[in-house]
């Protein structure tokens, strides 16, 4: 095994809002854990223009806060950053930890029940595949998603469904990563969504925060794929938080009274 | 509907003589005169209409305000029969309350093969949200209306369970207020318990159950969905006599860590929420966002600790019928004995052969969906049409596991006043019932709810049923 690597990450997440607040709250899911191959050495949030006001441990372990924009407030800025220690374990997280039980993981959500699109990847997976071992299946899963689904941003949004991507033929890691989940559930295996972060090694400006899938498996436990980069999980993924689907897992969930617009902007930096 | 078999009469089982428990009030009644007492009757509809009880009646075009007919005649129960209902009742509750907390941790019932996993991982009331809380004092279900009904002398039965928003107390205390407005003088001759303290010990209950360390007196507020809900009277009457605050969505907020109202004096947090508003709806946040009856946050608030909401959120997978047929089961698991009130034998429709039955006896059984309540949505039978069981068969064919059936019991009845003496009429009973970490109460006497049409097993309000005062004697 590769010796860990040290990843540095500085992820902000802008709000600014046409008009002075009047009562908005963000729910966050940005605090990595240690475990399953990974070792959180330093962590911190700051939120400026806002306010913490509950944080807890949810019913996927994932450590969530609860943050109120100060009233009147016109842009509230959520500063996540630390440095986290990974190793390489080839996609391979094992052990099904917590109170959730694995069958929660073999029930569709709204976002990953499948539709006509879905049972036909299924069936072709099932009829080219037929009689290669489970994690075979998978990664041939994997790679016939990205085939049919090509990588393109500004398309889809984060309400897409899985069965409307792969209709479309374009979309995300989120989309990609609902497909794969929609799939592997249809094809009898409890899989997950995972959000968080992933180096590319030609930039230090990330895009956004990543997305992929988890597929439990008899013989390996869970088993991370990234169906948009073709491969699985190595030592330049950090795992922030996963779920059903993205809702359980977004990084940021609001909801905001009053009117006006607001608009995002995101700037994160994975280094090593 | 005819009754199947014979009917045991709770004032005349066995001939013209009363059972026990009703021996002084049939004396008393033989000496009454009929007018009067129709009389007295006709005031305490007047009372009802003065003070607001009504209650809108889902399903019909126009969601219209009615009163719900009161019976002048009381239930009567003696102190021993309520002695071995308490004892069940908590007994269950008991139960339902380490279910809940397993349920939503290890799980120990499904690993031991108790119940099929299928009834909790296919089951939309099970909350994964829920997954892993602790609710303060480890209480789920604050407030519990177990439904009773009764077939023979010791012969009781639990319907249902109704582990989430039980209603109808108020109609308990309103109609013993009535009741002792009408015949001070029976209440002098009984020894009839009194209910009136619940609104004092529900405060205290749900104040019990309020979350460590953030205050010496807990503030209880009532949330309700708003003047359009049909409990509206009785959200509103709870808060008043128990002295909490009756809020609705807009006046709460999240403010310093913990959920608060806006009160002229500015924000004041609240410890304890008595919601009467449903799971699905208490938190756009993270459940259905499109609801505008709940309270955005509110559910990170209650995870990190700093609110107690009653009941629980996910307790409606306790109260589920296709749960309810373990229920044995499930009480002789988690506390090591036998049940000691019995279950009504029902078939589970998702079984191929509890189907094959039920389908070749619709004609017998009572057909009720699996998460319907209020009465709606179900096949009685023996009171169907050919053309009603015919339209009920396709549905039930079409999604089987929707279904559970059970056999049309020969409720008991009670004595009502009609215009030609006494009549008897079916009945159910539902205490009511108050978890705190410490205690398990039940006030004495309930809601018994009479089926005013004459051989009508249906007691529901909704369907045409009235109340009466129910009298647990003391010793």
């Amino acid at each position: 095994m590769s010796s860990p690597i040290r990843l540095a990450i500085t992820h902000v997440t802008t709000y600014s809002y046409d008009q002075p607040v009047h009562y908005a709250l963000q729910q966050l899911r940005l605090v990595p854990r240690s475990g399953h191959g990974q070792t959180v050495l330093d962590w911190s949030s700051t939120i400026t223009g806002g306010t913490k006001q509950a944080s807890f441990s949810d019913q996927f372990v994932n450590h969530t806060e609860l943050v109120k924009v100060d009233a009147g407030a016109t842009r509230i800025e959520i500063r996540s950053e630390g440095t986290v220690e990974v190793e390489d374990n080839h996609g391979i997280i094992g052990t099904h930890k917590g109170f959730a039980p694995l069958w929660l993981f073999e029930n569709p959500t709204p976002t990953t029940s499948p539709g006509p699109a879905i049972r036909a990847l299924a069936r072709q997976l099932r009829a080219e595949q037929d009689g290669a071992d489970t994690l075979a299946q998978l990664h041939a899963l994997s790679a016939m998603i990205l085939s049919q689904v090509s990588y393109e941003t500004g398309r889809t949004n984060s309400d897409t469904t899985a069965e409307s991507a792969l209709t479309a033929g374009h979309g995300v890691c989120q989309d990609h990563a609902h497909i794969m989940i929609a799939a592997a559930r249809l094809l009898g295996h409890p899989a997950r969504y995972v959000s968080g972060y992933l180096m590319m090694n030609d930039r230090v400006d990330q895009d956004a925060s990543h997305a992929w899938c988890e597929v439990w498996t008899e013989a390996l436990g869970w088993v991370g794929f990234d169906v948009s980069n073709g491969i699985s999980p190595d030592a330049r993924y950090v795992r922030v938080a996963t779920g059903r689907d993205y809702r359980d897992a977004a990084p940021i969930m609001g909801i905001r009274q009053g009117p006006g617009d607001e608009h995002l902007q995101v700037s994160l930096q994975v280094q090593q | 509907m005819a009754d199947t078999g014979s009917t045991f009469d709770e004032m005349l089982a066995r001939s013209d003589q009363p059972r026990p428990p009703y021996e002084s009030y049939f004396q008393w009644f033989a000496n009454e005169d009929l007018k009067d007492l129709r009389r007295k009757s006709r005031e305490a509809e007047a009372f009802f209409r003065r003070i607001g009880i009504t209650f809108n009646v889902y399903g019909q075009d126009e969601a219209d305000e009615r009163l719900i007919p009161f019976d002048i005649v009381p239930r009567i129960i003696s102190a021993r029969e309520w002695a071995t209902l308490e004892r069940g009742i908590e007994q269950r509750v008991r139960a339902i309350n380490a279910f809940l907390h397993d349920i939503y941790h290890r799980q120990e019932i499904l690993r031991a093969g108790r119940i099929p996993k299928e009834i909790i991982s296919k089951n939309t009331a099970f909350l994964p949200e829920m997954i892993g809380v602790n609710p303060p004092g480890g209480v789920y279900t604050h407030i519990v209306g177990t439904d009773l009904v009764r077939t023979g002398e010791n012969e009781f039965f639990v319907l249902e369970d109704n582990a989430r928003t039980p209603s109808g107390v108020s109609y308990m205390l309103e109609n013993r207020e009535t009741m002792l407005q009408m015949f001070p003088e029976l209440f002098s001759q009984l020894k009839v318990r009194p209910v009136s303290a619940y609104p004092q010990l529900l405060r205290r209950s749900l104040a019990d159950c309020a979350p460590e360390g953030l205050t010496d007196r807990p503030t209880v507020a009532v949330l309700t969905p708003g003047i359009h809900n049909s409990a509206y009277f009785e959200h509103a009457f709870l808060a008043d006599q128990m002295g909490a605050e009756l809020v609705e969505s807009h006046d709460l907020v999240v403010e310093n860590g913990r959920v608060a109202m806006r009160t002229t004096q500015g924000y004041h947090p609240i410890d304890v929420l008595y919601r009467r508003v449903d799971d699905d709806y208490l938190d756009p946040l993270t459940f259905n966002p499109d609801s505008l009856l709940g309270v955005p946050g509110i559910m990170d608030v209650y995870r990190a600790g700093n609110i107690t909401i009653a009941n629980a959120p996910g307790t409606g997978i306790a109260d589920d019928k296709a749960l309810y047929s373990y229920m044995p089961d499930i009480v002789e698991f988690y506390t090591g004995e036998r049940a000691i009130l019995q279950n009504v034998p029902t078939w589970r429709c998702s079984e191929a052969d509890s189907l094959a039955y039920v389908l070749d006896h619709l004609s017998d059984l009572v057909v009720k969906e699996v998460h319907g309540s209020g009465g709606y949505g179900m096949l009685v039978g023996p009171a169907a049409s050919k053309k009603e069981i015919a339209a009920f068969e396709k549905k039930l064919r079409a999604r089987p596991s929707n279904y559970i059936a059970q056999p049309t019991l020969a409720l008991s009845t009670v004595p009502i006043l009609s215009k030609a003496g006494l009549a008897p009429r079916h009945v159910d009973l539902r205490p009511f019932v108050l978890v705190s970490p410490n205690k398990v109460e039940i006030t004495p006497g309930g809601l018994t709810r009479v089926a005013l049409k004459k051989g009508s097993l249906v007691v529901n309000s909704s369907q045409g049923g009235g109340t009466k005062d129910t009298w647990v004697l003391g010793d």
